[in-house]
């Protein structure tokens, strides 16, 4: 489902180069968790595949179902089923949360030549996702993300991609901020996607998420590049004895 | 050479003396109205319109903006347009002197008969010799309203008063008194008529009695080719709350002035306005606030979103009175500029002549930011919706603030149609 090759992206403004000749490849139907210390370039990673403009590729690809995706606007590749859960949702003073899910959920009907969705549909999507995720129906009346506390703003992210039900799901350190009771909500909603026929890629610095959401495979990133691949058993190593062998090893 | 006539009469000037001239015999007032009316007349023909060497008038250049002055056909009736609100009782002002519609717990008579009894003479001159509003209007004024709110009084629904800009020209007044612990909510329209140019002028004079809350809101959304001048004078008595909002969704050349004082501790002002500009329009509001007295606060917050080659001008002015300690007063003006011609100019001033008070003021200019456009795209939100979105979302914020979601969505949606009439 997505192929990764020898990716470099580097920062647009001062060309400090983050990504330096990635390769990953995630299947459909798997769950690849990306863990690595901090400044190895996770979030650059999510950043770079959902096509924020701050970040250049300079070298390699990036393939989503065989298909180049380096030339689509974020909101071209959201269409085509690509999905960022943010690590910080970002706050959107004026824009009611509810409006927003049914702009969005109706834009990336109509780039896919699908009907738009009438408002009881929506209205009974939006109450059956939402209690699932134990998200309030009064917080979708507020401006999106504003005054959200961090666990609200994480459910209300999970509660999006949920809604939008995408093929690729990019989980960017989802579990950051959250408490027990938290965690579990959110990790109950993502297992709840799970399917065959999608992906999610899970970074993040702790094992801890991934007790809750059992990877496929783990890759470690570190300055770059992805320097050791494994089964769930290589996050718990990790966890076991930090980054520190991993990196040696590899150099 | 006489000292009377100094200055090359500009077109725009000629043709409303030429109004005065043509239209003396049929306008309405007895003969202390009239010399009033002269009085106005003479000092704009001496005078003329103010230009940018004015300093009240240094960011619109009246005497080079106001180019063209329609004729003013008298026969023109008023129109009518469903309320912005439902349920609201509808006055249309109208050169007939007529008034349709009636509201519990006020008298409303129409102005003419105050220009004809002569209690009008003393409204007619101008506030000083940079009113170029007070002149036009007060040389020409035709129609309009006197409205008295009882003590006590809170009507259910709200008081809507159209003012159509048909016929060419349309002088108005509107004197309102609201009764002490009366509770009312006010909306003031003006309203175009599809391709046909006006000039219209307001002055309205507002009192609050003690205790008396007040919402004026005012809709103006006059024809891209017409000009709008407007002058709301209010005076508030002890913990009286007057909050005004101020939507300008239209016109080519638009000032509207706004001249308030607290007379007593414990009234309020709030004013919120929004600011919808494009094309090449010219729009100015400008504030002069007066806190006369100790212990009174008020708060203004404009938002302004400026395409194409428009400009738009905030002034405000606070003064703090020498005795008026405890005062509280904040004015905040932020602009969106659209495109590189857009512009905005903001002065906001302070004079605080008490030392124990609390006053800021702040200007800002913003683009979109590009945060929140990221976010909305990668949920698949395409670039242009989503800047409409968040275009839409700056001025949102101060509407979603308003009580009742009957008019919070009624004035959302001029917004949206407003934004939406620019794409097509």
């Amino acid at each position: 489902m997505l192929e990764i090759r020898n990716l470099h992206a580097r920062i647009a403004e001062d060309g400090t180069e983050i990504i330096r000749g990635l390769n990953l490849t995630v299947k459909a139907g798997e769950v690849a968790a990306i863990m690595g210390p901090n400044g190895s370039g996770k979030s650059t990673l999510s950043y770079v595949l959902s096509g924020r403009e701050d970040y250049e590729v300079t070298e390699g690809d990036i393939l989503y179902n065989g298909e180049s995706i380096l030339e689509l606007d974020p909101a071209e590749r959201a269409a085509k089923g690509l999905f960022l859960a943010f690590q910080y949702p970002v706050e959107i003073p004026g824009v009611a949360t509810m409006q927003f899910l049914k702009v969005a959920m109706n834009e990336q009907r109509k780039a896919r030549g699908e009907a738009e969705l009438s408002t009881p549909d929506f209205m009974r999507k939006v109450k059956e996702a939402a209690s699932a995720l134990k998200v309030e129906p009064e917080m979708l009346r507020r401006p999106l993300n504003v005054g959200f506390s961090g666990g609200e703003k994480k459910r209300v992210e999970i509660l999006q991609m949920a809604l939008l039900e995408p093929k690729l799901c990019v989980l960017d350190e989802t579990d950051s901020g959250l408490d027990i009771d938290a965690l579990r909500v959110v990790s109950d909603g993502v297992n709840a996607l799970r399917s065959p026929d999608r992906a999610m890629i899970v970074i993040t610095h702790y094992q801890r998420l991934l007790d809750h959401i059992q990877p496929d495979s783990v890759h470690v990133l570190y300055k770059g590049q992805v320097i050791k691949s494994g089964d769930a058993e290589l996050a718990k190593e990790l966890e076991a004895n930090g980054y520190e062998d991993v990196i040696k090893s590899a150099a | 050479m006489t000292a009377q006539n100094v200055i090359a009469l500009t077109q725009a000037e000629s043709a409303l003396i030429d109004t005065y001239n043509n239209h003396v015999g049929s306008l309405p007032g007895d003969e202390n109205v009239l010399l009033a009316r002269d009085n106005a007349i003479y000092a704009l023909k001496t005078h003329g319109l103010p230009s940018r060497r004015i300093e009240a008038w240094h960011y619109t250049d009246l005497r080079a903006l106001l180019r063209e002055v329609p004729a003013d056909d008298l026969s023109a009736a008023a129109e009518k347009v469903a309320p912005l609100l439902d349920g609201s009782s509808v006055f249309t002002i109208s050169r007939d002197g007529s008034v349709e519609g009636r509201v519990e717990g006020a008298t409303v008579r129409a102005y003419d008969a105050a220009l004809l009894d002569g209690s009008a003479a003393a409204d007619l001159s101008p506030l000083g010799d940079d009113d170029a509003i007070g002149r036009i209007n007060g040389g020409l004024v035709n129609s309009g309203f006197e409205i008295s709110f009882e003590d006590g009084v809170a009507p259910a629904n709200a008081i809507e008063i159209q003012m159509f800009a048909v016929g060419g020209q349309l002088h108005s007044r509107l004197n309102v008194n609201f009764g002490r612990d009366s509770k009312v909510r006010i909306v003031e329209r003006h309203i175009g008529t599809k391709g046909s140019a006006a000039l219209s002028s307001l002055v309205s004079d507002i009192k609050l009695g003690d205790g008396a809350e007040v919402e004026w809101i005012i809709l103006q959304q006059e024809e891209d080719i017409s000009s709008y001048l407007g002058q709301l004078k209010f005076a508030l008595g002890e913990n009286a709350k007057f909050s005004l909002f101020i939507l300008n969704a239209g016109g080519k050349l638009v000032r509207e002035e706004i001249h308030g004082v607290t007379k007593a501790p414990g009234a309020d002002f709030q004013m919120r306005v929004i600011n919808l500009l494009g094309g090449d329009s010219h729009t100015d509001v400008t504030m002069v606030l007066g806190h006369d007295v100790p212990e009174t606060t008020s708060t203004e917050v404009i938002r302004n979103i400026v395409f194409d080659k428009a400009k738009g001008v905030f002034q405000g002015q606070i003064r703090v009175a020498p005795d008026a300690q405890k005062t509280d007063a904040r004015m905040a003006c932020n602009s969106l500029l659209l495109s590189d011609a857009a512009d905005f100019s903001a002065k906001p001033e302070l004079e605080i002549f008490a030392d124990d008070v609390q006053c800021a003021h702040g200007a800002t200019v913003a683009d979109i930011d590009r945060k929140q456009l990221y976010y909305l795209m990668s949920r698949g939100i395409p670039e242009s919706k989503a800047r409409g979105l968040l275009v839409q979302a700056f001025v949102a914020e101060l509407v979603e603030e308003m009580e009742g979601q009957d008019l919070i969505e009624a004035l959302e949606n001029v917004i949206a149609d407003w934004l939406e009439a620019r794409d097509a």
